[in-house]
């Protein structure tokens, strides 16, 4: 398996890219020149305008005459951080009310699907939003909002595979065996589940990355002074005009997270489950 | 059919009463006291109470529940905090240029992605087949301020081909269309490209090849033809995804809808409008989904069988 996803090059190179971004995330504290929150005298013109990228800021200061790049360094902590445990946290919770709907079935699989069909009717953006709106926005609200609207995918992906696996013959033989429902819920159907919520959980980092980018950018996300990538779009999009690189940069880095997610978690669909290969 | 039909209506049906329950459920969450915004500081108790009993704050959940419901029927939606007016006539005023935004970004996204899956399929495996699948990756990866406010940048600023933002001519509308439109691009390319190659695999397909006719004829008139339907069958659903990106599009363009009246909401924490938008979005993605539902037999006569 390893090797399958490792001729995948793209998937690689994404791999590549989470890797350093974490390494880059964690080591923040010593990699970042400057306090993300140091407000320079010299970060600004004489004018009060942001400075483009020099060798004293190396991806230009902010219009309150911050260093981007250490405000880039922390903000990939607060988008990591909220990505895995957001996404960690919605993929538990899914995988759990998944199987159970799935194994189950009858009223409280019935329930827990009419649950998340109620879900699926609320834009995500929007209810997260509502939810951030009445409570007080912070970075344990934010995680607990993200994860309370994206559980629903996770949920209806896994009851499909576990409604499918639970009528195979083996469950069944298990069955006539004389084997409990834990016991083939452990031991028959999780194992088989693995790979889906493996690439679930990796694919459903970019959702929330991009997701949390949206709620900082709104701001409804983690609050300042924590630096979040959204938020350095927020605060500077009034600006951006004469100074692009305040947009460019943290745009970019959100692109780039995103989308070294999807690629991962497209690679190992592949690499997990050979028959799709190409297809999707 | 007829019973398929009921089925779905119904299920919508009971999909909307949830969805009232809620948002009836959500208000209860705020932590302001609605009495106490209305009544000041410097109320007494009794007038408190009279403004409760005027609320119907005292009757028991259910009858509060079945008010609520009421005065949504009629249009109700409450009244925005900061604005001193009713929501349902605000977000009425504000859903045409939220509609035609909408329409614009559902024809850009088949635009694109309609011709990039077909493309690929038929370079399947070959090297612009996976540029084409990383480029929807990129697309679906590209959050929505950032695409837009680059767009602004390039082709409003650095060239002068479209308005930096604003309302009123089609002009207007390319860049924010664009904005909304590429992510679902990029899905779509992907589900035109997986739907074409199994067409492709289909017998009538060999039989056209076996005539001799020439391949461009194959691909559009046999393959893109049956590849298109299921693609066809899933725009009722898009309203879903852009009722969410309606939100930072339309602040990002300073377009009039019910996105930007969203953003000021939030910024101003006019609950009442948030709640509304929520509403009215949910609304529209149960009928979007209706919608689907309604097409998807007119498009394969085997949904009409079960």
């Amino acid at each position: 398996m390893w090797a399958r996803f490792a001729r995948d090059r793209a998937a690689s190179v994404g791999l590549a890219i989470i890797i350093l971004f974490t390494v880059a995330a964690a080591a923040a504290h010593w990699i970042a020149p400057y306090d993300p929150t140091e407000q320079f005298f010299d970060g600004l013109t004489l004018e009060g305008a942001p400075l483009p990228p020099s060798s004293r800021f190396w991806f230009g200061s902010d219009t309150n005459g911050r260093d981007q790049f250490s405000r880039l360094l922390y903000g990939a902590q607060t988008s990591l951080l909220i990505g895995v445990l957001a996404n960690g946290l919605a993929v538990a919770v899914g995988t759990l009310l998944g199987v159970t709907a799935g194994f189950l079935r009858g009223l409280t699989g019935a329930a827990i699907m009419r649950l998340t069909d109620l879900m699926m009717a609320f834009p995500p953006l929007l209810l997260a939003i509502a939810l951030a709106a009445i409570l007080k926005p912070g970075i344990g609200i934010v995680i607990v909002v993200i994860a309370l609207v994206n559980w629903v995918q996770i949920a209806r992906v896994i009851y499909a595979e576990t409604t499918g696996l639970v009528n195979r013959e083996y469950i069944e033989a298990a069955r006539a065996m004389g084997a409990g429902p834990w016991r083939i819920l452990w031991r028959h159907l999780l194992p088989h589940l693995v790979p889906t919520v493996i690439v679930y959980a990796t694919l459903g980092i970019a959702t929330t990355v991009l997701l949390e980018a949206m709620l900082s950018f709104l701001g409804r996300g983690v609050q300042p002074p924590t630096p979040a990538w959204g938020m350095m779009i927020f605060e500077s999009q009034s600006y951006f005009l004469n100074a692009p690189w305040l947009v460019f940069v943290p745009g970019a880095a959100i692109l780039i997270l995103a989308l070294a997610f999807n690629l991962v978690g497209d690679g190992l669909r592949d690499a997990l489950d050979p028959t799709q290969r190409g297809r999707t | 059919m007829i019973g398929y039909l009921a089925g779905r209506l119904s299920a919508s049906f009971l999909i909307l009463v949830g969805v009232t329950i809620v948002t009836f459920g959500l208000t209860f969450l705020i932590p302001a006291d609605p009495v106490a915004m209305i009544a000041g500081r410097t109320s007494t108790p009794q007038v408190r109470e009279q403004i409760r009993v005027q609320l119907g704050l005292d009757q028991p959940l259910p009858v509060q529940y079945i008010a609520y419901v009421t005065r949504l029927a009629q249009g109700d939606l409450g009244r925005s905090y900061a604005r001193k007016s009713d929501v349902g006539p605000l977000i009425a005023s504000r859903l045409p240029p939220t509609l035609l935004l909408m329409l614009g970004a559902i024809i850009a996204e088949l635009m694109i992605g309609i011709p990039a899956g077909l493309y690929a399929a038929s370079r399947r495996g070959k090297t612009a087949d996976k540029a084409a699948m990383i480029a929807s990756f990129v697309s679906i990866s590209t959050p929505q301020f950032v695409l837009g406010l680059s767009l602004i940048y390039v082709f409003a600023y650095l060239l002068p081909w479209a308005p930096l933002g604003g309302y009123g001519t089609f002009s207007h509308l390319v860049l924010p269309a664009l904005t909304l439109g590429l992510a679902g691009g990029g899905w779509y390319s992907r589900m035109m490209r997986s739907s074409m190659i199994e067409v492709l695999q289909q017998d009538y397909i060999r039989t056209a090849r076996a005539k001799g006719m020439p391949e461009w004829r194959v691909l559009l008139r046999h393959g893109m033809r049956n590849a298109i339907l299921p693609i066809v069958a899933m725009i009722g659903l898009d309203v879903g995804i852009f009722m969410s990106g309606v939100v930072v599009v339309e602040n990002v363009f300073g377009w009039p809808g019910i996105g930007q009246l969203m953003w000021q909401a939030i910024q101003s924490l006019d609950i009442p409008i948030i709640m509304g938008v929520t509403l009215v979005a949910a609304v529209f993605i149960v009928l979007g989904n209706l919608l689907a539902d309604m097409i998807a037999p007119l498009i394969d006569p085997r949904i009409r069988l079960r």
